[in-house]
């Protein structure tokens, strides 16, 4: 199986507290990784570091073997291969839904007006949002707004997706629709990963499950491994703390 | 302390292509000085919004620290002191590179007087923007500059386009500072009016209606644009 991620030797920190303290990890083409932990843990600076959005202190992450860090890399169009959710949607409220889906693919990917449209419109059918085309993104509820930062994400025909707690921010009676089309992408072979305090959710999407605890993955595994048969007391903890 | 009223209206139809003049000028200085103040603003607060990054080259990074510096330097001094001294300064200052006459040197100081204002006010427009919808837009493969351009940028016009609009009005009122370069805008022309049938009161009553004609109509204008671009998002609405 092809790597799509490689991390090694990960750290970063923020004003000398030290947030990630040398991540080490591997995400397979077709995998579906999700990241757990309690708050404070890493989760979101682990995920942004991969998208650069935050830059690491030291360490090395390769894309398909490139060296993301290095000097002259292209930034912006790795990360049109490598695009990311996040929890508060952050859609473009200057454009409406189908503005929000065609706008990176036609100034990043350079793609036509028109092949940038017919792409939007099918990913808007893979989310269900088909109907909200031309909608003014601030009136659409939280899921709805969620599905449609989804199909923009993969209007750019990512290679990975990364996913910052996707349904944190909804209404318990829209976190399913949103997970709902997350399984599909998984079903689809879709590479992503996923931080989640969603665990049935993660227990059935997951390939690999990185359970991270005071910026280190301090166990990882498959879901099984992960969910029933915890090694580590931390791991155990978490788990029951969430009563699951 | 009575106003002859009637001898108001005498000297407004004596001396009407005067003032007329004068508030063709007014309005010019007015308008010109706030289209091109805007685009100063944008393009200064547009650098401005450009943070030094952990992955621009070290050539980049001392690039944008300068740039940093100088714009804060010209807000700094624009917005510090009057612009009846930048006027005069800057006028005799380039006379003798730019060869300019006082309408050239007139229109170029209310225009970079008027960015500096437009610049602090669309720096807070974009301020006012959610740091996620600039993230969104990185993490989609814009660039700094698009993401300014088609996402931060658009929303901070229309954030804050009443304080936007606030500077023409402003403009109206002080183009008449620069009635020392001279510029024969209203307030010049008032003067020149008065000094010659010394009815001051009289005089500058009209001149005083004048200027309210000319704010209330630039409100009436701002007013009516603000609502035609609600209408244009109430139209997007309704076609969903
Ligand atoms: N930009 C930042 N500046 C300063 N500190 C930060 C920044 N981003 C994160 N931190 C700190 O780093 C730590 C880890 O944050 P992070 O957001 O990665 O945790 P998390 O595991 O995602 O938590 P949560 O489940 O609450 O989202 C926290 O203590 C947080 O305060
Ligand atoms: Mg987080």
């Amino acid at each position: 199986m092809q790597e799509m991620i490689k991390i090694e030797g990960l750290k970063k920190g923020f004003e000398g507290q030290h947030v990630l303290k040398g991540i080490d990890l591997k995400l397979y083409k077709g995998e579906v990784m999700t990241i757990i932990g309690s708050s404070g843990s890493g989760k979101s600076t682990l995920l942004r570091c991969v998208n650069l959005l935050e830059y690491p202190d030291s360490g090395h992450i390769y894309f398909k073997d490139q060296d993301i860090l290095a000097k002259g890399f292209d930034v912006n169009s790795y990360r049109s291969h490598v695009n990311m959710v996040f929890q508060s949607f952050n859609l473009f409220n200057n454009y409406d839904v189908l503005g929000n889906l065609t706008l990176g693919q036609i100034k990043v990917l350079k793609r036509s007006k028109d092949e940038a449209k017919e792409i939007a419109i099918h990913n808007l059918k893979r989310v269900g949002m088909q109907d909200f085309m031309h909608a003014d993104v601030r009136k659409l509820s939280g899921g709805q707004k969620q599905r449609v930062a989804i199909a923009r994400a993969l209007s750019m025909s990512p290679e990975i997706i990364l996913f910052d707690e996707p349904t944190s921010a909804l209404d318990p009676e829209m976190v399913n629709e949103v997970l709902r089309v997350i399984k599909d992408l998984a079903d689809d072979g879709l590479t992503m990963m996923i931080v989640t305090h969603e665990m049935r959710f993660a227990k059935d999407v997951s390939h690999k499950v990185a359970f991270m605890s005071e910026g280190v993955i301090s166990e990882f595994g498959t879901a099984s491994e992960i969910f029933e048969h915890p090694k580590k007391e931390r791991t155990r903890q978490f788990l029951a703390s969430l009563n699951i | 302390m009575n106003i002859d009223l009637v001898r108001s209206f005498e000297i407004f139809i004596e001396n009407f292509d005067s003032f007329m003049y004068g508030v063709m000028m007014t309005v010019l200085f007015a308008i010109v000085g706030t289209v091109f103040g805007l685009i100063i603003g944008l393009l200064v607060s547009g650098i401005r919004a450009i943070k030094i990054e952990k992955t621009d080259s070290e050539p980049v990074k001392v690039i944008k620290k300068i740039a940093e510096l100088i714009i804060r330097f010209y807000i700094f001094v624009f917005r510090g002191t009057p612009m009846m001294v930048q006027a005069i300064f800057f006028y005799y200052f380039f006379r003798d590179i730019f060869h300019w006459t006082h309408l050239e040197a007139g229109l170029v100081i209310i225009a970079i007087n008027t960015g500096a204002y437009m610049a602090e006010i669309i720096r807070s427009g974009i301020g006012a923007i959610d740091k996620g919808q600039k993230e969104a837009s990185r993490s989609l493969g814009l660039s700094n500059v698009q993401t300014l351009l088609y996402i931060i940028l658009p929303q901070a016009i229309r954030n804050s386009f009443p304080s936007i609009g606030n500077q023409l009005i402003v403009n109206i009122k002080d183009s008449s500072m620069l009635n020392v370069l001279p510029i024969t805008e209203l307030f010049f022309q008032t003067t020149s009016i008065a000094g010659s049938n010394m009815q001051f009161i009289e005089t500058y009553l009209i001149t005083a209606l004048l200027y309210l004609l000319l704010t209330s109509l630039a409100s009436l204008a701002l007013n009516l644009f603000e609502r035609k671009m609600g209408l244009a998002k109430a139209h997007v609405e309704m076609c969903s």
